[in-house]
């Protein structure tokens, strides 16, 4: 089947905003726990390719900060040292995708000549550039696992209420109604309100994934008890069950396949979202925690009030979810438009609110 | 009024549903305030099992939520630990901060989001139509907690606004007027956030809602008839497409209520948020479960108020439920 050229967009943007973060080991130049206590809060590096003395260079540098005594003058670059770039140079060993070492980076500076911060330092002097694109792989699968948990259940318990009737579906959708009801940050903090606090940044994430996970179950088992309901009375349905088909092979080879458009769907709205719940947790302090880099935990730097004064690249990972976000949506329009063509675009989260 | 019982008796349901679904989850966890307290060698173990007999919580669990309704019934929605003072008056002082917010920002919102919306699928296609779709597809995308922290970064660089906070220090001090002033320049950077975050959506709504309407043949009978496009739009279209719209109303209410947790946060606004991420931090189960349930309380009414007015709105709803 071929796949209609707008959602072929959509997917190969995602695709390849995905793959810079999957790769992160590669396209960052330093480790994103590495730290470099002497330029603590170091604003972004500038790129240059015009020196002080306005002598052209065909390969990019950038000056050192000096460093400042009084914090708020604006930054003086060090001019007297032209420190060059390298690009697809030998630097920190890191392993790629988690378990290929390699130790070549896209850019990076020779060792010993000055550090290079694309995006800034933090507190401790990490790299801003690459705790961002480490901090994707953790924010991203929380959305990704985080998903897959909820139509997981979703779509089990939807099926089992849409194809068992009875008291069943009764019980199941009264609960389900309850999840609709409650503002879904106030049950994202209930359920964590009751779960461990002090555990270990692995242990917190996986937390975090089941507490975002359950979340969110209760509008996908809706859409999918719908269509349950009007497959199981479909002709050739029926035509299978009066040959005798089990209800495990009903299930499998008639009903399910025509949920598949409502998952898709309903995964591509629901993934940015779950990032976003995983930033919010951790930027309250009850996600995954330092010294492992996310979104969330990248920002609660911002929740002291000096940093939010003078230090405005902190606030840079905060933007680093847009491009992700217009990624998503737009393959979740795409998928509802593929859909049913005629209707006209709501927005996406707009039935999700 | 068969319809609104009906409504009562179901919200009811639901709140206790809701209350059963909390206290389990409570039950469930483990640890809770005392174990902190038992580290500590100057309490003694007596004195502990003596508090735990205080609340209750070593009854086995249906007596502690018996316990905790009749609690509920006297208004004091069971015990802060942390606080030690019954949560009631804890969370209303707290909730009429969020409701202030919440309320201004939905009324801000839809004020907006009503002309826009009607204008766009007025000129659907058209230059503002697109210009409006590009302007809301790019909001829809900023997410409150990047829109909440980029205004709080705005507001500390050009120092128009307070960052932070309900209320000035020396407050008291201030002339009515200037008190007035003083709360409205605190509210302007949360509401701005709540509001911008949910606008994109609404407006969505009103101009699908509306476009929807435009189309149908008795506007265009009418149009024919030659009466005013203002008339038209505002009083005719827009009682046709009033009924998803009303009852986007409730929902936009819950949606700001999740929203405004976070705006509380980031913009130290002493609402539901704060507290109720100081209950967490704290194990302070029965604010958890006072804020979870206040929150459902005010879905619950936004739904109510969406009810009757749709009641109001739409003759079909009133002879349906006059007829059963």
């Amino acid at each position: 089947m071929k796949l209609p050229s707008k959602l072929a967009k959509w997917l190969i943007a995602l695709g390849l905003l995905h793959g810079a973060v999957i790769c992160a080991g590669f396209f960052t130049p330093y480790d994103p726990g590495e730290q470099d206590r002497e330029n603590t809060y170091q604003p972004p590096t500038h790129i240059h390719l015009v020196d002080s003395q306005g002598h052209f260079h065909i390969r990019p540098f950038f000056y050192r900060y000096l460093n400042r005594e009084d914090f708020s003058e604006p930054p003086q670059e060090d001019t007297t040292k032209i420190i060059p770039l390298r690009f697809f140079a030998k630097g920190a060993r890191y392993h790629l995708m988690g378990f290929i070492p390699l130790s070549l980076h896209l850019f990076c500076s020779d060792p010993g000549s000055g550090r290079i911060y694309l995006l800034g330092t933090d507190a401790y002097g990490r790299d801003q550039f690459s705790r961002i694109l480490f901090g994707g792989q953790i924010s991203l699968l929380t959305g990704l696992l985080g998903a897959f948990v909820t139509l997981l259940l979703g779509a089990s318990i939807g099926t089992t209420a849409g194809y068992y009737g009875g008291w069943r579906d009764g019980l199941l959708m009264r609960l389900a109604e309850l999840f609709v009801a409650l503002p879904w940050l106030y049950l994202l903090f209930a359920l964590r309100a009751f779960l461990p606090l002090a555990v270990s940044p692995l242990e917190a994430f996986l937390l975090v994934v089941v507490v975002v996970g359950t979340v969110g179950w209760a509008r996908p088992a809706r859409l999918i008890r719908g269509i349950v309901l009007s497959a199981k009375e479909r002709d050739f349905v029926r035509a299978a069950r009066g040959f005798g088909a089990s209800n495990t092979y009903l299930l499998r080879r008639h009903i399910l396949p025509e949920t598949a458009g409502v998952l898709l769907t309903q995964a591509a709205i629901l993934i940015p979202q779950f990032v976003l719940a995983e930033m919010t947790l951790s930027f309250l302090g009850l996600g995954v925690p330092e010294p492992l880099a996310s979104w969330g935990n990248l920002l609660a730097n911002l929740q002291q009030y000096s940093v939010l004064v003078s230090y405005w690249w902190m606030y840079l990972p905060a933007l680093a979810i847009v491009p992700f976000f217009v990624g998503y949506l737009g393959l979740a329009s795409a998928l509802q438009e593929h859909a049913n063509p005629h209707k006209i675009e709501v927005g996406v989260t707009g039935d999700t609110v | 009024m068969r319809y609104f019982l009906r409504r009562t008796i179901q919200a009811v349901l639901l709140l206790f549903g809701v209350s059963v679904l909390t206290f389990l989850f409570s039950a469930l966890a483990p640890g809770n305030y005392f174990d902190e307290m038992r580290l500590n060698p100057q309490i003694s173990s007596e004195t502990l099992a003596s508090l735990r007999a205080q609340y209750q919580l070593d009854r086995p669990l249906p007596i502690r939520y018996a316990y905790w309704v009749s609690s509920v019934l006297r208004g004091e929605l069971g015990f802060s630990f942390a606080y030690n003072t019954p949560v009631g008056p804890l969370l209303w002082v707290r909730a009429r901060n969020t409701l202030l917010l919440t309320l201004t920002a939905t009324l801000l919102a839809w004020a907006l989001a009503l002309p826009v919306g009607i204008w766009s699928a007025a000129s659907l296609g058209r230059w503002p139509d697109r210009a409006l779709s590009g302007a809301t597809a790019t909001f829809l995308i900023v997410p409150e907690l990047v829109l909440a922290l980029g205004l709080l970064i705005f507001a500390v660089r050009t120092n128009w606004f307070p960052t932070g906070g309900f209320v000035s220090t020396g407050f008291e001090t201030l002339s009515p007027a200037n008190k007035l002033r003083d709360i409205v320049l605190h509210m302007a950077l949360p509401v701005a956030a709540l509001a911008l975050s949910s606008l994109p959506i609404l407006l969505r709504h009103v101009r699908a809602a509306m476009a929807e309407v435009l189309g149908a043949p008795f506007l265009r009978a009418a149009e024919g008839h030659g009466i005013p496009r203002q008339t038209l739009l505002f009083k005719y279209a827009l009682r046709a497409a009033a009924n998803p719209l009303i009852s986007l109303f409730g929902f936009s209410l819950g949606a700001l209520l999740s929203g405004s947790l976070i705006v509380e946060v980031v913009m130290s606004w002493p609402g539901l948020g704060p507290l109720l991420l100081e209950a967490i931090l704290a194990r302070d189960v029965y604010v958890v479960i006072g804020g979870v349930l206040l929150s459902t309380i005010f879905l619950v009414g936004g739904n109510f108020v969406a009810d009757m007015l749709l009641y109001r709105a739409d003759p079909r709803i009133r002879t349906e439920s006059a007829a059963k």
